[in-house]
């Protein structure tokens, strides 16, 4: 059914650190990899080595440029590059889940995941169009729905050691970027966490009261402190020897007459 | 949002097939016999070639009686009942016109009534995405059902009415483009908001995920063709109204209705087109398309 369950026991997210995110794209790798592996309908690609490729992707790496306000007297501060992990926010609010007509998108009332059943979806792709954060792309070969599963087949799968049951993107991510807990849980680490670093909503104004949570970047320090001179080893990298002596400095100086 | 052909075509002859269907279930034109089967191939046609046409854009068409079944929470399952029940209804009040003379009123008024929630569930599967703030207004389902109503008066040959209703309907449809214009500034979408980054200065989208394309690329940020947005509204607005209205205020003849037909049909495919190709999803903020 494609109403939306009125309340989750858990509520299964991810907190994403704009902070510490390097843009190294292994998370967008190791979700490609797992979940073209394991559960529902392969993440294709099409084209993959000739001149247009195109593929599809649960999780995709943005860069975003941050200029701040010139101010007066101040020499420009320096603009900061922050890399920008999105996925499905598996929203509270979900309007994916109530536009699909045949009852394959569905939120879980035990967790809060927002799941595709496959073999429901007609492909009509009217769930993307509701979705504020392209979160899902419909697979060009499979003609199905793609969306984060949050690695449902991992997080309760007995089968793999303890360690490896969270998402794939947070278990590969090398910066620590990535934290994946029930928000329903005040004491858990991701509610700790997003509730110490101000964990913001994308697209508020949408009213889809996402579950996962942006960390925003702490404030970088002021490089341009110090008279300019940013680099103590400079001197140290001085030319040592200005002209050539012995046999080769005779050389120079024959060829240089001729 | 990338202007798929066979939506456009569902769109446009839906409309007009249950625009038409809505004037038979009144009983305008009042007919029977073959000329009302006449009047109902043609509204069939329409209406049902519209529906098949829109199960080409779909993936999986092999499973859509599935969405016959959320009809709590999805407009589009209830577009499906409304026109299945229209069809039905209209089908059994068109066999007893055409086949025992006999004009079932208060059937052809159900039937009027499910077409035109036909039309109107159509408008909401639009109307309803907040992701496209063009679209989501009121606006909306005022120019689909003006749209429909302007079609069925002027297939069903309600001449009057026809000219009357494709006023309207071109009075709406200017509403629509200027207020449409400035509905995604209006919306509250912006990058800063997309990326919560705007507190600490100007964002600007740097770097794509990928240096390829993608189905969200291909799908939301259309944007081939809008610089003739302008020419195009204009051509659309003289054939979809001004054409046919002075085609049908000149004088009457079947060739003349049918060049005003023509004109309607074309210009309303060519508004129907810019609906889709100027309708800006805020997905594309985080690509730097907007």
């Amino acid at each position: 059914m494609t109403t939306l369950p009125q309340s989750t026991t858990r509520k299964l997210g991810l907190v994403i650190d704009l902070d510490t995110c390097v843009g190294c794209h292994a998370c967008v790798i190791s979700c490609k990899g797992w979940n073209t592996e394991n559960y529902g309908a392969p993440l294709s690609d099409t084209d993959a080595y000739g001149a247009d490729p195109s593929g599809t992707f649960l999780n995709r790496v943005h860069s975003f440029e941050v200029k701040p306000p010139i101010l007066k007297d101040q020499p420009a501060p320096e603009a900061q590059l922050i890399h920008f992990p999105k996925s499905c926010l598996h929203c509270e609010d979900a309007p994916c889940v109530t536009v699909c007509p045949t009852g394959a998108s569905y939120k879980r009332v035990e967790d809060g995941i927002v799941l595709v059943n496959e073999s429901d979806c007609i492909g009509c792709g009217l769930c993307a169009w509701a979705c504020p954060y392209g979160a899902r792309e419909m697979d060009a070969v499979e003609k199905v729905m793609k969306k984060c599963t949050l690695c449902v087949d991992r997080i309760y799968n007995e089968n793999l050691p303890e360690e490896d049951r969270e998402p794939a993107c947070v278990r590969t991510c090398p910066a620590g970027a990535r934290h994946f807990g029930d928000f329903a849980d005040p004491d858990s680490n991701v509610s700790k966490l997003s509730a110490e670093r101000g964990g913001m909503d994308l697209m508020p104004e949408q009213g889809t009261k996402p579950v996962n949570k942006y960390l925003p970047p702490r404030p970088k320090d002021t490089l341009s402190e110090g008279a300019g001179d940013i680099d103590i080893l400079a001197p140290y990298l001085e030319p040592v020897a200005q002209e050539a002596k012995g046999f080769l400095g005779w050389l120079d100086k024959t060829l240089e007459k001729l | 949002m990338h202007p798929a052909p066979s939506v456009i075509f569902f769109t446009v002859f839906s409309g007009i097939g249950f625009g038409l269907l809505a004037f038979l279930g009144l009983g305008f034109p009042n007919v029977s016999g073959l000329t009302a089967f006449a009047f109902f191939v043609i509204a069939y046609l329409c209406a049902v070639g519209g529906l098949i046409a829109s199960t080409f854009h779909l993936g999986h068409p092999e499973r859509a009686m599935k969405a016959f079944t959320q009809w709590r929470s999805s407009w589009l399952s209830r577009e499906g009942i409304c026109a299945v029940v229209a069809l039905l209804v209209m089908a059994l009040y068109g066999a007893g016109l055409v086949f025992l003379g006999e004009r079932w009123g208060l059937l052809g008024l159900i039937g009027t009534i499910f077409s035109l929630l036909t039309v109107f569930t159509t408008s909401m599967i639009y109307t309803q995405l907040k992701t496209i703030p063009r679209w989501n207004t009121p606006a909306t389902p005022a120019m689909f059902m003006s749209y429909a109503l302007a079609g069925g008066a002027l297939l069903s040959g309600q001449i009057t009415w026809a000219m009357a209703l494709l006023a309207v309907a071109a009075i709406v449809q200017v509403v629509v483009w200027m207020q449409g214009d400035g509905a995604f500034a209006g919306s509250g979408s912006t990058l800063a908001a997309a990326t919560g980054l705007g507190a600490d200065g100007a964002v600007r989208a740097f770097e794509p995920p990928h240096t390829g394309t993608n189905y969200l690329l291909k799908e939301f940020a259309f944007v081939v063709g809008r610089k003739h947005g302008m020419k195009l509204r204009i051509i659309g607005i003289v054939l979809m109204a001004v054409l046919p209205v002075l085609l049908l205020a000149a004088s009457f003849s079947h060739l003349i209705a049918l060049l005003a037909v023509v004109s309607h049909i074309a210009g309303a495919l060519t508004t129907r087109w810019l609906f889709f190709a100027e309708a800006e999803h805020v997905v594309g903020l985080y690509y730097g398309k907007r």
